[in-house]
């Protein structure tokens, strides 16, 4: 198992006006590649920053975060753009997709950023979709889809790219048991099968069982860092009684 | 990302929202369509004007008789004959910037044919007067130095007095009464049409020189007429031909230093230049005027794209998650600003070029449509695009995309 990510005494420190506001007080994690990771902790615990940093979204005040070797710390905001195309693919809690878009252009979307062909575009857009299970509704628009196939739709979307990390941020906040589990068995599937390290961001203890190591951050430091045996979402599925959906599909 | 690809982005962007987007390429259409509609206009009063100078002869200088003064009461140029014949052959024979010279004599007549009559202005010269004025016939023939010579009783025929004595019949061989004189009728000259001032040019009737004198006018002050007609050699000789004239007739006339001329020489050429340069002025006001709601729908551009960028705050920021860069952002918003003027200029040029062809049709104002002026429009209004659209452009690049994947 080689080392994905290399977080070295991570300081970020937010100005309003005069007030100095620390979100994070120094933070050090290695997290290797095919990890399952559920970072956890209360909201004002420094887990958002920490994720915007993890997604070169935003740039540390201090210290040093390494991705696949290369050091973020130092990059321009473009660079910082090209290795979010490249390496990095989001989940958001609140789906993210462009309205009236078909479901096929929004997974499309990344590939537009990096040169790709109409043809290649197409190819792995379609690949990806069927990877989530929604071979079928290409051309369906967010508002046609419901919240777990959208967010299947945006998993398409940061799996298109062949990142070696995906960042979930609350991914089934939105959506209801089921529906997370069947995301969940999603997730578990894509880091089990295609070895793609997974950080998810989650304050429900129900959903971080599902990932094999636990951080829990509180004060803008980590105060607890456990490995656990991780729940299959698959055999819980199997277990919940059929819905009327799936009775008469 | 590629060009195309931004281009079709920013396409589908706008057929999202087709009100809004129609509304803001109004701005630019009645721009484009006004700017294209009032330069036509311009250039059309323009051509008018300069198929006058045309018409009426090239490099054409008129020398008139000098004022008399009578017991400190002075007449008006032509009012006493000081030009002869001889003045007219001496400058077209011995002045070099000049290339033909016509004595001219002519009086208000009235003509009549059978049970018709008409009053006209004759014009009694010698067939240069005709060349000079680049005036060909349209039926029969010219006036030939053997009428000349002869004396003989023909005349050729304006448009007008064809029109006013004739009606529909062929006036070529039939016989009309000039002053009680009876004339053959040789020719009919081609119609000009009016003249900046309004005057017809077709209401004329010209005879031979010596019929004139001997018949019409010119019995008072035998061998006397009225103007000469010039033509210089070139535009450029026209001063030249000018200053060679005057030094010429100063010395036939024996007019000493001190004393004034007793002719006048007229460039009418440059009054009409005058008024070209006046309609030159008006078109590029009318232009300048329509340049105006041009540069009025480019702002309404800039507005609509910064509601716009507000309003997708969130798409940007998601482009930007997955990996847009800035300039990504900014060239996305910045051919949506270029495509909604470009789209806006293709119609307003059909606009302004079908509102052009109403005004000719409907004011019978002349309108002439030049490929420059659509050109230039059409370019000006992508400049206004991508103008107006640089500023809203630039703030959806400087997004921050944590903060624009937050916005509600």
């Amino acid at each position: 198992m080689s080392e994905l990510i290399r977080v070295e005494h991570l300081v970020k420190t937010y100005y309003l006006g005069e007030v100095q506001v620390p979100a994070l007080k120094g933070v050090d994690l290695t997290i290797q590649t095919g990890e399952f990771v559920a970072i956890m902790g209360a909201s004002g615990s420094g887990k958002s920053t920490f994720m915007n940093i993890i997604g070169c979204l935003d740039r540390p005040t201090q210290g040093h975060y390494y991705i696949e070797g290369t050091d973020i710390s130092g990059l321009s905001k473009d660079q910082l753009a090209q290795i979010r195309n490249k390496k990095i693919g989001f989940v958001f809690q609140s789906f993210n997709l462009l309205s009236r878009t078909s479901a096929l252009e929004n997974v499309e979307l990344p590939l537009f950023y990096n040169g790709s062909s109409a043809r290649e575009r197409r190819q792995r857009a379609l690949e990806a979709l069927t990877n989530v299970g929604l071979q079928g509704r290409e051309h369906h628009f967010p508002s046609q889809l419901s919240g777990g196939q959208q967010q299947r739709v945006a998993i398409a979307r940061s799996l298109v790219n062949r990142p070696s990390l995906i960042l979930a941020d609350e991914p089934t906040g939105n959506l209801d048991t089921r529906t997370s589990l069947e995301n969940m068995d999603i997730f578990q599937k894509l880091n089990q099968a295609a070895q793609i390290t997974i950080i998810l961001v989650t304050h429900e203890p129900d959903i971080a069982k599902y990932a094999e190591r636990h951080v829990v951050f509180r004060d803008g430091k980590i105060i607890q860092d456990t490995r656990i045996k991780p729940l299959q979402a698959a055999e819980d599925l199997a277990r919940m009684p059929a819905t009327e959906d799936e009775a008469h599909p | 990302m590629n060009f195309a690809m931004t281009f079709r982005i920013a396409y589908r962007a706008l057929g999202r929202n087709k009100m809004r987007s129609g509304l803001t390429m109004l701005g630019i259409i009645i721009g484009v369509g006004a700017v294209i509609a009032m330069i036509a206009i311009g250039s059309g009063a323009k051509a008018r004007i300069q198929e006058q100078i045309a018409s009426m002869g090239s490099n054409l200088l008129i020398v008139l008789s000098g004022s008399a003064t009578s017991g400190g009461f002075r007449w008006g140029s032509g009012s006493v004959p000081t030009l002869t014949v001889e003045d007219a052959k001496a400058i077209a024979s011995e002045l070099s910037a000049v290339k033909y010279a016509a004595p001219v004599l002519q009086g208000v007549t009235q003509v009549v044919f059978g049970n018709q009559n008409w009053s006209t202005i004759t014009f009694a010269s010698t067939p240069e007067a005709l060349l000079i004025r680049d005036w060909p016939i349209a039926r029969g023939r010219e006036i030939t130095p053997s009428d000349l010579e002869g004396a003989a009783k023909v005349c050729l025929l304006g448009q007008t007095v064809v029109e006013n004595l004739f009606g529909d019949l062929d006036p070529v061989g039939q016989v009309v009464r000039v002053r009680q004189f009876p004339f053959t009728v040789v020719g009919v000259l081609s119609g000009k049409g009016q003249t900046t001032w309004g005057q017809d040019q077709d209401d004329v009737v010209y005879v031979p020189l010596t019929t004139g004198q001997r018949l019409l006018f010119g019995q008072q002050f035998p061998g006397m007429v009225r103007s000469i007609s010039v033509q210089a050699t070139g535009p450029d000789t026209m001063n030249l031909a000018e200053d060679q004239i005057t030094q010429l007739l100063r010395q036939r006339h024996r007019i000493r230093a001190t004393q004034d001329n007793d002719f006048t020489v007229r460039n009418l050429t440059e009054a009409l230049s005058t008024a070209e340069e006046s309609a030159r002025v008006m078109s590029l006001l009318l232009g300048a005027i329509a340049s105006i709601s041009l540069l009025v729908g480019g702002i309404g551009i800039m507005n609509i794209m910064l509601v716009s960028v507000t309003e997708r705050t969130r798409e940007i920021g998601i482009r930007m998650a997955v990996g847009a860069r800035g300039r990504d952002i900014l060239y996305q918003f910045l051919i949506e600003a270029l495509v909604l003027s470009l789209i806006g200029g293709l119609i307003g040029i059909i606009i302004g070029v079908g509102a052009s062809k109403l005004i000719s049709q409907f004011f019978k104002w002349p309108t002439l449509i030049s490929i420059n002026a659509l050109f230039l429009s059409f370019s000006f209004a992508g400049g206004v695009g991508i103008f107006f659209g640089f500023y809203p452009a630039r703030t959806a690049a400087k997004l921050d995309p944590i903060e624009a994947l937050r916005y509600e």
